[in-house]
């Protein structure tokens, strides 16, 4: 018996690789000192670490009145940072959970690395709302362990503590997913490391053998873990969406939010993951046989997909404003795109709305200089969109004597500066020391999707036809 | 380390599909296979060595119906009897409201649930070092293995041959 190659499906591994070749292309960069390029990314984004970590040190020693948060407006980059941060974890999440159970295979290629980035991203997000609860050592009070304070139970109505569950259980979740994938591709460095490196990786490892039995319930494991995930990162969007659409803000209090900030956050997260992806593979030049072009305009694909959502929704809320006939409804989105935020609106719409439109085109979803800059447009252009829906709904409330205007300290960019440098700083180590793509996950998929396969099918398709 | 004191002969065939012939023929011949080692899973290869599907989706099932009971009773005993409080004028048993927090931890419940039994079922985990046969086996070479100890020359030479006659490329005895 023969794997079976399909005949319209594309080339996902280039290079005519064996599976020797697949574990040497892989697990070389663990093995190596990297390259200058490497360093000098690295201490960049290390220097943007140590530059966050003072302004953190500012807002937990001094408060968050380092913050030019004021009470008209309440929430400003701590939040928009969070949703922004939350959202680019869902793409790891939906390459790994909804592509597996729909059996795309291009999925093997990119999971590895979408998943450490939401890995990080989720760290990144839970960071703000602790931050902002001033207190950060009392952040354990929004769990609920029985105290000596009545016992005091949290409110669980509330929409804020939901997300204290939706996002505590997709960073576990991920986690274990995550790792469960990494074991046996620890397994395969540890079998070709020595000394000290291969008592690390052992370790890592937890003993895996590649027993078939293993392998079977680490199979179930996983398409049951995905089918998990799937409701699970459509879910902790929604309830992230909650915290605004379940208040009586105008501008907030709508039903559309939950789609339509799943789709943004799918959206900004595969704008996340071209941006990583062509950075990795640049640094890392075999993977280029193993995130090919297919790849990567599969992956725009979703983003003009997901981009059209996010734009309709954006129309559709406008429409609902004036149909409504609420005042206050039809004041918030005439203030969001007239007002004295317009330039964020205005960024909001052409960034996110009109420039995915450009991937229509399939020379332009397969030029890897158009879709790394489209994808930093977009993820500048999800990040307003948080920044107008929170900034300048509050900003003019109900009282016009408290109107006002809010721009952010210095230690509040400090702060989301510090995200970058914890973000970099960690995928740039996940990078040296882990295989930055699915070993394992790549070989099964070899026969049916390897080059040398897929042509030889083609060739043996052809001839037939000319007889 | 952990030794399982046990002879095994082993044999390193080049390409799964070679693999899945060999145990079929293998198992044709009425020999017992002690384990099969693979560098990704190989679809096929479970019933063809008789395995029976895996449990562990019903485990998860079970984590996961415990989550929603222990979640969804909790917050019902502290919002109508430990502590009642009036939220926004709704009443203390308000269902749609304990929704998310309940599919939350069913989700958790069952991942964390499932995890566990997985490494637990396969004696994996931190800290375990099970002994392996080759370390090939996790780059590209396909085993076929048998339990051989105790067993005598004439029956390790039998099996010895049958490993060859399927075509593996190599053939060893290893102590683990």
């Amino acid at each position: 018996m023969s794997a079976i190659v399909s005949d319209i499906r594309p080339e996902l591994i280039t290079g005519n690789k064996t599976y020797h070749q697949i574990t040497e292309d892989i697990c070389s960069p663990t093995e190596q000192m990297p390259d200058k390029y490497w360093v000098m990314i690295f201490l960049f984004v290390l220097g943007l670490f140590g530059f966050g970590a003072v302004a953190m040190l500012v807002t937990i020693w001094f408060g968050i009145g380092t913050w030019y948060l004021n009470r008209t407006v309440g929430w400003g980059w701590d939040i928009t940072n969070f949703v922004w941060w939350v959202g680019i974890g869902h793409a790891g999440t939906l390459i790994s959970a909804i592509l597996l159970l729909f059996r795309q295979k291009w999925r093997t290629g990119v999971n590895r690395a979408a998943e450490a980035m939401t890995i990080f991203a989720v760290i990144c997000a839970a960071i703000f709302p602790l931050i902002h609860m001033g207190r950060i050592w009392l952040a354990f009070f929004v769990f609920p362990y029985p105290n000596t304070r009545g016992p005091l139970w949290v409110n669980f109505n509330s929409p804020l503590l939901w997300d204290v569950f939706a996002i505590s259980t997709y960073f576990t979740v991920s986690l274990l997913f995550w790792y469960t994938g990494l074991v046996p591709d620890f397994a395969t460095i540890r079998d070709r490391a020595k000394g000290m490196r291969k008592k690390i990786y052992n370790t890592l490892s937890f003993g895996w053998t590649g027993s078939a039995k293993h392998w079977q319930r680490w199979e179930s494991l996983a398409l049951v873990l995905a089918g998990l995930s799937t409701p699970l990162v459509l879910s902790v969007h929604t309830i992230v969406s909650f915290d605004f659409a379940t208040s009586v803000i105008p501008g907030w209090h709508t039903t559309i939010f939950p789609p339509y900030f799943v789709a943004g956050a799918i959206f900004s997260g595969f704008a996340m993951v071209q941006t990583l992806m062509i950075l990795t593979s640049i640094s890392i030049p075999q993977l280029k046989n193993y995130i090919t072009l297919q790849h990567i305009e599969s992956m725009n694909k979703v983003i003009v997909l997901t981009g059209s959502i996010v734009g309709v929704a954006y129309l559709t809320e406008l429409f609902i404003a004036w149909y409504s006939g609420y005042i206050y409804e039809q004041f918030a989105f005439y203030n969001r795109a007239l007002g004295p935020y317009w330039w964020s609106y205005f960024a909001m719409m052409t960034c996110n709305v009109i420039s995915p439109q450009f991937f229509w085109v399939k020379s332009l979803r397969r030029n890897l200089v158009v879709t790394f800059i489209l994808s930093i447009v977009v993820n500048i252009g999800m990040w307003f969109e948080r920044f107008v829906i929170i900034v300048t709904s509050l900003h003019r409330d109900y009282i016009p004597s408290s109107w006002n205007y809010y721009s952010p300290s210095w230690v509040e960019v400090g702060d989301y500066i510090f995200t970058f440098g914890f973000f970099g700083v960690a995928y740039m180590i996940f990078m040296r020391v882990a295989p930055v793509v699915a070993i394992a996950e790549v070989k099964s998929i070899l026969k049916t999707s390897g080059d040398q396969y897929v042509k030889a099918n083609r060739e043996h398709k052809e001839e037939s036809h000319s007889h | 380390m952990r030794t399982l004191n046990k002879t095994i002969l082993y044999g390193l065939y080049l390409d799964e599909e070679i693999l899945l012939e060999a145990v079929k023929e293998i198992r044709e011949e009425g020999q017992d296979i002690w384990d099969v080692f693979t560098p990704f899973p190989v679809h096929g290869l479970d019933p063809l060595l008789g395995l029976k599907e895996s449990r562990l989706h019903v485990a998860g099932f079970v984590y996961g119906m415990t989550g929603t009971i222990t979640a969804f009773s909790f917050m019902t005993w502290v919002f109508t009897r430990d502590w009642p409080i009036i939220f926004g004028g709704k009443p203390y048993f308000s269902v749609p409201s304990f929704i998310p927090i309940t599919f939350e931890f069913t989700v958790l419940m069952a991942a964390v649930g499932m995890v566990v039994t997985f490494y637990t079922v396969c004696g994996l985990g931190p800290g375990v070092t099970n002994p392996t046969l080759d370390n090939r086996i996790t780059d590209d070479r396909f085993c076929i293995a048998f339990d051989v100890t105790g067993k005598t020359k004439d029956e390790i030479n039998n099996l010895k041959s049958l490993l060859e006659k399927t075509k593996a490329d190599e053939t060893n005895i290893k102590d683990i």
